[in-house]
């Protein structure tokens, strides 16, 4: 019983990980642009079939040449992974939703557009590579360290561990930084901040190269533990991501991060208790209790609104 | 947002016998539809319409009960749903399960009633469906009085997965496996009286949708869906009773909803939980959006516009396909599927977004935009 327990407590920190990855994306462009990115999701899934590109680019076709080994490979993958579709994400912000802010259009307009933008990307990757689930190349051995009770493979370790780190690193750029300090302002009042020279546009695409390049690497360590990489896999995981972001509180880091790891462990909680299709079902009604107990989310305040 | 002029606020060209209170131009409208009902119903009698550009009319007429009614919500009152596929679900196995049950044989038992009465039954069923959506619709509209905004999205979209999930988990009405007989009803309609039953309740059920809410929105109560789009606060303050508008509203949109689930259902013969994803709530966000926010003409405009260009893709692609292949821009194994629908369709919008950011009407209607044309209708 208990170590079924602490085995599923560890499964939902590492599936709760994933979630906070990719809430943290959306929780900082939502801070700084009030805009649901709900391309978000469709950006991690870009980021794994990415990080699938650069690996097998590197152990076929310049592996035997250069005698890659899988520990090396991975080293450039999640750097190169990053950094794609980091640009993948601030081109999104550059054709759609830049024209679109510039002309004052309604907010819901941009809503609009990003969920478009993410239609485009799932049904194009799906145009054209095909229907067919890839797998991920086995890059490092799987270990398992074993501690009696329970036991962790070095790829769970590491998923956990980007998360936290992912998550006190971001922090610290939002309120340490000149550029934190930046975004900060921006959400507060984005009419005032371009009258103290702050490049309004310059942050915005600091900010999507950030949420955008932590997504990237939330799909590759997808990618590495669950190996089966198909296009429609970043709808479900973003739309419930994106909950997970509200449901701490969005707009604010700490409750994303919170917020992704209550999604994970009510996730693996109820299919360790109720039968699995019932996943869904129980989550989100946990979740709307919440959120009509707490309207504004676990971390949020309640905003007042002037007439 | 412009107040928008009051329509009787302008002189009236043309007033006939007003001191009567009667007026010639209230008889326009309905003359119009009268025409076109006719019309429709003798060009499916004679074969002018094939079965195919029936459906797609059919499909019209569907969307736009779900994009008027989705502007309701959406564009009237200013609030973000996206869970609008799941009252849909709900009117659609709750008529489809009344129809089955009472119709035909099935796991249920034995048919309870004769399939003359089909034609009496098949509104009241359409009506259980879209009471019971309403109901459901009670699951988003008592958290809208405190929520706003953002988390009112999120409210309806984890709706959308709580009614969808609970349908995949019920075994009684076939799980995630789906649904199906409601063909038996619709062919006992067309035995008991031979005419194109589908069409006749579909443009039935589009013009009453368009009419309640015109009505709706344009009385003085429903004045109130517009004061919470303006500013909710200040619509408190200046006694709108905010909460009671948007149960109201909320109750209405999704009855609305759950009617077209109904009739999609009956038009399909075969309904699961899988075509009640976020793709369908996706497709009613984009019909109202491409057609302006709270605006009825936009919202009817731009569901036959989208209707049409999915149907259309049907033929383009194929076409497109040859063409690159002949010249050379493709390499030869690959060909351009119906997969590219879907990428065509939101790119399509993304380009209508940057260089017509408020839709094809932008929150004004027809007699907006021609203001000549109120000399020959009144229509409330």
């Amino acid at each position: 019983m208990l170590e079924s327990l602490i085995q599923n407590v560890l499964n939902a920190l590492q599936w709760g990980s994933y979630y906070s990855l990719i809430a943290l994306g959306y929780c900082l462009v939502y801070g700084v642009l009030l805009l649901i990115n709900f391309a978000h999701g469709d950006i991690f899934m870009v980021g794994a079939f990415i990080g699938l590109g650069v690996a097998t680019f590197f152990l076929g076709n310049l592996g035997p040449e250069l005698g890659l080994s899988g520990p090396v490979v991975l080293a450039l993958t999640i750097p190169l992974t990053m950094i794609l579709t980091a640009a993948v994400g601030v081109t999104l912000e550059r054709i759609a939703y830049r024209p679109l802010r510039r002309k004052g259009a309604h907010r819901l307009y941009v809503v609009i557009t990003a969920l478009m933008c993410g239609l485009v990307l799932e049904n194009g990757n799906l145009a054209i590579l095909g229907a067919s689930r890839r797998s991920f190349p086995q890059l490092i051995p799987t270990q398992v360290y074993d501690f009696g009770l329970f036991s962790v493979t070095n790829v769970k370790i590491a998923v956990i561990l980007a998360a936290i780190l992912v998550f006190i690193f971001l922090q610290f750029v939002v309120t340490k930084t000149k550029m934190g300090m930046a975004m900060r302002a921006i959400s507060w009042d984005k009419f005032a901040i371009p009258l103290m020279g702050i490049p309004v546009d310059s942050i915005i695409v600091f900010t999507f190269i950030l949420g955008s390049g932590f997504a990237g690497l939330a799909g590759v360590l997808f990618a590495m533990s669950y190996p089966v990489l198909e296009p429609y896999m970043g709808a479900m995981v973003g739309w419930k991501a994106f909950i997970a972001a509200v449901v701490g509180g969005i707009g604010d880091i700490r409750g994303a991060f919170a917020g992704g790891f209550l999604l994970g462990f009510v996730e693996i909680m109820v299919v360790a208790v109720f039968p699995s299709t019932m996943r869904d079902l129980i989550s989100f009604t946990i979740l709307l209790v919440i959120l009509t107990w707490k309207p504004t989310g676990l971390f949020g305040m309640a905003k007042t609104t002037k007439i | 947002m412009a107040i928008r002029n009051d329509p009787g606020a302008t002189i009236r060209a043309g007033e006939t016998l007003a001191t009567s209170g009667f007026d010639l131009r209230s008889l326009s409208v309905p003359a119009i539809l009268l025409i076109a009902f006719v019309g429709l119903l003798a060009a499916c009698m004679t074969g002018a319409l094939n079965l195919y550009m029936q459906t797609v009319l059919m499909f019209m007429g569907i969307n736009i009960i779900m994009s008027t009614s989705l502007n309701l919500i959406n564009g009237n009152m200013g609030e973000f749903a996206c869970g609008h596929a799941a009252f849909m679900a709900v009117g659609a196995y709750v008529s489809s399960l009344v129809t089955v049950i009472l119709f035909t044989q099935s796991k249920f038992g034995a048919p309870l009633l004769p399939p003359e009465l089909t034609l009496l039954a098949f509104p009241l069923a359409l009506l259980i469906g879209s009471l019971a959506a309403a109901l459901v619709g009670l699951l988003i509209a008592i958290p809208s009085f405190k929520t706003r905004g953002d988390y009112l999205a999120i409210i309806t979209i984890a709706a959308l997965y709580i009614v969808k999930s609970a349908i995949e988990n019920i075994d009684a009405i076939g799980g995630a496996r789906g649904f199906m007989g409601m063909r038996r009803v619709t062919n006992a309609m067309e035995q008991t009286l031979d005419l194109p039953w589908m069409v006749i309740w579909i443009f039935i059920g589009t013009v009453f949708t368009v009419w309640i809410i015109r009505r709706y929105v344009s009385s003085t109560y429903g004045k109130g869906v517009m004061a919470i789009c303006q500013d909710e606060v200040a619509a408190e303050i200046m006694s709108v009773n905010t909460n009671h508008i948007k149960l109201v509203t909320f109750m209405l949109s999704s009855g609305l909803a759950g009617l077209a689930g109904g009739l999609f259902a009956h038009v399909l013969g075969y309904i699961n939980p899988g075509s009640f994803t976020i793709l369908k709530s996706t497709e009613a966000l984009v019909m109202v959006y491409l057609g302006g926010m709270g605006s009825i003409s936009g919202a009817v405009m731009s569901a036959m516009l989208f209707t049409l260009l999915l149907e259309s893709l049907r033929f383009i692609i194929p076409w497109i396909d040859q063409l690159l292949h002949l010249i050379h821009v493709l390499p030869a194994g690959y060909e351009i599927s119906q997969v590219w629908k879907w990428v065509l369709i939101p790119l399509l919008l993304i380009l209508l977004m940057q260089f017509r950011p408020e839709g094809i009407m932008g929150n004004r209607e027809l007699s907006d935009i021609f203001p000549r044309l109120r000399k020959f209708y009144k229509f409330k």
